[in-house]
């Protein structure tokens, strides 16, 4: 089985090919079958990959297989193979991505039913399936890379999927501009890497990265280009404006690549290099400082956004600040299983929204919805089961997985954990203001969209059903021991942090200090959850509408995103714009165009006059031909 | 052969130099004077056969036979540029019914 694992991937490529080439003649039943199909394969495959890893692991062992496809290239010293790494982490990784891609696979069949554009979506989605894969399985940073760029270039063409909206097509140029810049710092990474380790294969590199003393400049440099690619990918502080517009693209894309997969590629790389940064401790705190203001200023934006799409946007860029603020504290596992669980609770919470806009006939403004509870029961109750999770409410999933990162906080700085409790608070009160505005109260709509309103097709609200159980139950995975648990995926991971573990000291809290703490942030989500319901339930405050919203300070604030798009187009866009005027006018109309112009108008005008000496008398030319001859002798004998 | 030699040495080779400038001015006249382009081709072979006499004269003057490989060089390409001069006039007449040199005026810019 394990010598077969090149198909994983290759299974995707083959469906994207297929669907691709022959988009045009098969039927939406058929490509259906292949776009779901495929990712099915990949997933059974998976979880016979995992169950040697799991094997491995139960019986001793590190759990971690290396297979050597072929050698890629070899320059000089430097040889690159494509080769794959199977070890708990991407093994873990692979069940995600197939998993979660399978039931969003699935409930895209009928969420795109009436495209146009079915058969590429498909082969979109099944390529991007092949490139995380191949992201994820790389054994070294340069097939990291090629997934890397790969799943960038097909979340380009899945937000601007509808690309005749011009504003969506913006969005999608914006995401793949925002990416290239962190993508830049990967390159460069990659560079230093060869020139100081020699080789690209993740083993070599880590070995020899061990040798070297605690924040080496080297590792330093290496680990701040590597965070800045990670910034872009996973959407964090500066790089992070791109996400809440990628929202363009159909909601199912959203759960699959801007909420359960791509974005946590960032968490993955930084995870899979925990050795580099543990020996880089300015670039952990930076990390820390970066995931935390992330965490709190998008749980902010959020508070008022009222684009149901936005709200999770903003909550998954938030839930990605959590994510680097446990890798930033050391807590690798916890930021791990962060993104395990809020694969299930996003994917869900999109999925949902996706329901939701499908019966309101494309509707995403909240104002325009309530009193949906009635008539779409399976939908609303699967939200609330993912509203509660990642509100941290126990015991459902995203509880145990954000107080492990929390707690690992509170050890290494309780400043960090108070910034981090807050946005928790945020968290639980937008998401619950969310469900409120959505699903109870009256409804707004028109009274077109009310007779229309039906709950979703069983093949998109099972996906929904699986994805519920799976953040009911999900948090069951590491259990912290505070609770008697056994922190199952601590233990089945820690070969992968092995390194880290010998170099970073534990962290240490009294047990009655983690009571403590995750009392208060339970206790905090469920007052986060009434305070929502008086204000949205009980009161029927509904938000304002745009044209009068004149409260003013934080609330404007936020609802304007603390105009950080503003200030990137006045900072970035607007001086680029400026320069390039200058360039175009000044430096390629005068400069560039005037040096090659002067040239031919300096021949053309030259050439004007010495045209006359052609008079077209051939005596006169023999006349000049006998003069030169008599020139060339009197010279010779002039200077015999 | 001595014989030969001997005769040619007793022209002294000053004479030669003097005979062929003689011709080869007489060529480069011909050429800037005359209109007509038949007198202008046999002028320039008047040019080419004057340094052809040069050179067998100066050969023979040394002692060194590779002069005249030059000489028989020269009259094959002679023979040769005479053949395309040739071939331009008859063209030349055939469309100005005339050989003046100045009807050709017209070849410029």
């Amino acid at each position: 089985m394990k010598e077969l694992i090149w198909l994983l991937p290759a299974i995707p490529l083959l469906g994207f090919l297929t669907i691709g080439l022959l988009r045009n003649f098969l039927p939406k039943s058929v490509v259906s079958l292949i776009g779901c199909g495929s990712i099915l394969i990949s997933f059974v495959m998976s979880c016979l990959l995992f169950k040697e890893v799991y094997d491995a692991r139960s019986a001793g062992a590190d759990g971690s297989f290396h297979f050597e496809l072929f050698q890629w290239f070899s320059v000089g010293e430097l040889r690159v193979n494509l080769s794959f790494l199977l070890d708990p982490l991407s093994a873990m990784m692979l069940l995600i991505i197939t998993g979660v891609g399978f039931l969003i696979h699935v409930y895209s069949v009928s969420y795109m039913s009436k495209d146009p554009g079915f058969a590429k979506y498909f082969s979109y989605l099944n390529l991007f399936i092949f490139f995380m894969l191949l992201l994820v399985l790389g054994s070294n940073y340069l097939v990291m890379f090629i997934g890397w760029e790969g799943v960038g270039l097909c979340s380009y063409l899945l937000i601007g999927f509808w690309f005749r909206n011009s504003s969506y097509a913006r969005a999608a140029k914006k995401a793949f501009v925002m990416n290239r810049i962190g993508d830049l710092g990967f390159l460069i990474a990659m560079f230093f890497i060869v020139v100081h380790f020699g080789t690209l294969e993740y083993t070599g590199v880590f070995s020899q990265a061990l040798g070297l003393s605690s924040g080496d400049g080297v590792i330093v440099g290496i680990t701040l280009l590597l965070f800045l690619a990670a910034t872009g990918k996973s959407a964090q502080i500066p790089l992070f404006t791109w996400l809440p517009d990628a929202m363009a693209g159909p909601t199912p894309v959203s759960a699959l690549i801007h909420a359960a997969t791509m974005v946590t590629a960032g968490i993955y790389m930084i995870a899979r290099s925990n050795i580099l940064f543990t020996l880089a401790p300015v670039t952990m705190q930076l990390i820390a400082i970066i995931g935390v203001a992330t965490a709190l200023i998008a749980a902010f934006i959020a508070l008022t956004q009222n684009d149901i799409k936005k709200v999770l946007a903003y909550s998954t860029v938030s839930q990605l600040g959590y994510m680097f603020l446990g890798l930033g504290v050391g807590a690798f596992t916890g930021a791990f299983f962060h993104v395990l669980t809020h694969a299930f609770f996003k994917a869900l919470l999109f999925l949902g929204a996706g329901s939701v806009i499908h019966a309101m006939a494309d509707q995403q403004d909240m104002r325009e919805m309530g009193g949906l509870k009635k008539h779409m029961p399976i939908t609303h109750s699967t939200m609330l089961i993912a509203t509660i999770a990642i509100s941290g409410i126990p015991p459902l999933a995203g509880f145990f997985s954000k107080d492990e990162i929390l707690a690992h906080a509170f050890a290494q700085s309780p400043v960090l954990w108070i910034l981090g409790f807050l946005g928790a608070l945020g968290t639980a009160f937008y998401m619950f203001r969310l469900l409120y505005l959505t699903f109870y109260g009256d409804f707004r709509g028109t009274a077109a969209q009310k007779s229309q309103l039906h709950e979703s097709p069983l093949t998109m609200t099972i996906p929904l059903m699986i994805l519920a159980v799976l953040s009911i139950f999900g948090g069951a995975l590491n259990i912290p021991e505070a609770l008697s648990g056994r922190m199952w995926l601590g233990e089945f991971l820690a070969p992968v942090f092995a390194g880290t573990n010998q170099r970073i000291e534990p962290f240490h809290l009294s047990h009655q200090t983690e009571y403590l703490l995750m009392g208060l942030s339970a206790v905090g989500a469920v007052a986060m959850a009434i305070w929502a319901y008086t204000k949205y339930v009980r009161r029927g405050d509904v938000p304002k509408a745009d044209t009068d919203n004149v409260s003013g300070g934080l609330y404007r604030l936020s609802y304007e995103k603390l105009y950080i798009d503003q200030l990137y187009d006045a900072l970035v866009s607007k001086p680029l714009q400026a320069a390039s005027k200058f360039f175009h006018n000044v430096v390629d109309k005068l400069g560039i165009d005037g040096v090659v112009n002067s040239i031919g108008e300096l021949f053309y005008s030259s050439g004007k006059g010495i045209r006359l000496l052609q008079s077209g008398h051939v005596g006169f030319y023999l006349f000049m031909m006998v003069i030169g001859v008599v020139a060339f002798m009197l010279y010779g004998l002039l200077t015999l | 052969m001595d014989n030969i030699i001997q005769q040619i040495h007793g022209v002294p080779l000053n004479h030669y130099l003097i005979f062929c400038s003689v011709i080869f001015s007489i060529g480069v006249l011909g050429v800037l004077i005359r209109r007509n382009v038949i007198i202008i081709m046999m002028s320039i072979e008047l040019m080419l056969n004057s340094v052809n006499l040069l050179l067998a004269a100066f050969s023979a003057h040394s002692g060194d036979p590779s002069g005249q490989v030059f000489v028989f060089f020269i009259m094959a390409l002679a023979a040769a540029e005479v053949a395309v001069g040739l071939a331009i006039i008859i063209m030349v007449y055939r469309n100005t019914k005339s050989v003046d040199i100045e009807t050709l005026s017209r070849l410029r810019w």
